[in-house]
């Protein structure tokens, strides 16, 4: 499978699109085709301070409940509302109108330790 | 006899096969100063034996002839049908039926369970029960902490102080921190919890109040609502269920999550249970209620079914994540709540409500009258009323001499309650119970 280049990935399977200073999370196709239907999306709260990999919310599919691990630290400034109502997007888009979280990132530097595309689709295959 | 499923030889196979001489060579790690020494038992007995031991040991019992103890648990007619209902062996199980297919019977009385606590309580779902009121209601605390994130819960002094201490054991262990906001119990009183107290609480998860409080006072359950709203917190509505005949239901005034002891719903009073602890609140917060959830469903022929759901939230399946891993449901107690719901109905229940309110009234009018006693708190109560009745230790236990239990002594409870009677009336209260107790008291004076 492909994963988009622009994108940097987690072991525990959390994209991250990244500039210098601000940081959109979500979960890649991969998680969201092993979790199934999710059919729920508990989402952190604004200004919450993160580190990296700490959990920071949970998804719940019909078959398992997953927590969510921040692959950056930082703090979270927005999170995607529509999640609330549409858990689906998940499924349906996770590498766009999925988005979880953003956050403002205090540790630009922690880039590097995510694996980029071409890494991430060995390490699912 | 022995009822070891072991023989010598197994045992001999056994301490062979990890290298020990004996059992108790297994226990050596165990200091010889704590372990237990020679069982000092008497000699076995055959059962016409044990049997008379038995009823001698049961004769030492004393069953009052009149009770007026309420204090969290009330003595209600239960109708021959709940006894019948919850004997038939297609209901005798208290396990949890994870397998719809062959459980279709006890989910939907979970299910009719959970929809008569939600029409009692005017909350949008009720869980499958819990073990008991105070549970319940500790459950509930920490469910609004998951629901804030906040590590810090609030409690009127007017929850019962069993419940209290249940919830100070169920916040010791993740360490949050328990807040008591008073109830006004100076002379002239209203025995209630002033809302300005609590709207002024720092970052509390929820506030816990009582309806009626455990003085039998009613509070002013809007106003306290209001304040805790006001403080960013939840608001944990303690209720007896019978009152809900009368009184307003938690989910009008506000309520986020409703928490109650079952038992008068066609339990019958017992030391140590099982009674069945009454958890509901909101849809929104549904993924943070504990335990287990009935929920109705069509099979793939289209047909009404019942399972288990939401079972993301439960420890088989979050583990050590889930919203509680230490509660379970009492099935056998909810059948019982539900079979009786079902035999008295609406205005069954309301009758039940009406007539305890009303004796209530006539034994402190009697008491009144007789110049035995006078409330100690102002404002309304409803079945169970505080009464001042001088000399009430020495008099509560010269009663229980002649068979009458003079209702809860409250200064073993709480010392400025000195000379304090909680006197509890139910339909079975009869008036003819109130003259023996208002004789009683005449004659202790």
């Amino acid at each position: 499978m492909a994963y988009p280049d622009d994108l940097r990935y987690s072991k525990e399977h959390e994209w991250v699109r990244a500039d210098d200073t601000r940081a959109t999370i979500g979960i890649t196709s991969f998680a969201a085709d092993e979790l199934g239907d999710i059919v729920f999306v508990e989402l952190p709260e604004v200004g919450t301070a993160l580190k990296q990999f700490q959990t920071f919310g949970v998804v719940e599919s019909v078959k398992a409940v997953s927590d969510l691990y921040s692959p950056l630290s930082g703090e979270v400034v927005e999170v995607n509302e529509a999640l609330r109502e549409g858990p689906e997007l998940l499924n349906s888009d996770p590498f766009g109108e999925g988005w979880i979280a953003k956050i403002e990132l205090s540790d630009a530097a922690e880039l590097d330790t995510l694996m980029d595309a071409a890494a991430y689709a060995e390490e699912t295959a | 006899m022995t009822y070891s499923p072991h023989t010598e030889a197994d045992r001999v196979l056994m301490l062979d096969a990890v290298g020990v001489e004996s059992v108790d060579d297994l226990f050596a790690d165990i200091p010889a100063t704590v372990r237990a020494g020679a069982w000092d038992v008497p000699p076995p007995l055959a059962e016409q034996e044990v049997r008379a031991e038995l009823a001698r040991l049961a004769g030492r019992n004393r069953i009052p002839e009149v009770s007026f103890l309420g204090a969290g648990a009330y003595r209600h007619l239960i109708p021959s049908v709940v006894g019948e209902v919850i004997g038939r062996s297609e209901f005798a199980t208290a396990y949890t039926p994870y397998q719809p297919e062959v459980s279709q019977g006890t989910l939907q009385s979970i299910y009719e369970f959970q929809s008569l606590i939600c029409e009692l309580t005017g909350m949008e779902v009720a869980t499958a029960s819990h073990y008991d009121g105070a549970t319940a209601t500790a459950e509930a605390a920490l469910m609004a902490c998951r629901l804030t994130r906040r590590s810090r819960v609030a409690v009127s002094a007017g929850v019962s102080p069993d419940y209290r201490r249940v919830l100070q054991t169920y916040c010791s262990g993740p360490g949050i921190e328990v807040v008591t906001v008073p109830v006004d119990l100076a002379e002239g009183g209203d025995g209630t919890t002033d809302p300005s107290a609590v709207e002024s609480l720092d970052e509390v998860a929820c506030f816990i109040a009582a309806q009626p409080n455990f003085y039998g006072q009613l509070e002013p359950m809007r106003d306290l609502a209001d304040a805790a709203h006001a403080a960013g917190a939840q608001f944990v509505a303690v209720v007896e269920p019978t009152s809900l005949a009368l009184l307003e239901a938690p989910g009008k005034y506000g309520a986020d999550i409703v928490a109650a002891e079952g038992q008068p719903l066609g339990i019958p009073v017992s030391f140590g249970g099982p009674y069945v602890g009454l958890m509901a609140a909101r849809m929104a917060s549904v993924r943070q209620m504990p335990g287990r959830l009935v929920g109705a469903t069509r099979d793939e022929q289209g047909r009404k079914g019942y399972v288990l759901t939401l079972q993301a939230r439960e420890q088989h399946i979050r583990r050590e994540k889930a919203a509680s891993n230490i509660c379970t449901n009492q099935a056998l107690m909810a059948l019982a709540a539900t079979a009786y719901l079902a035999a008295v109905g609406p205005t069954g229940l309301r009758e039940v409500a009406e007539l305890s309110a009303t004796q209530a009234r006539h034994l402190a009018g009697a008491l009144g009258s007789a110049g035995l006693a006078e409330r100690r708190f102002g404002g309304t109560y409803l079945n169970e009323v505080a009464l001042r009745v001088p000399d009430a230790a020495r008099r509560h236990a010269a009663l229980a001499e002649r068979g009458i239990v003079a209702g809860h002594l409250l200064e073993r409870d709480e010392p400025a309650l000195r000379d304090t009677l909680l006197l509890a009336a139910t339909e079975l209260t009869t008036d003819d119970d109130i003259a023996r107790l208002v004789g009683a008291l005449e004659e202790t004076r």
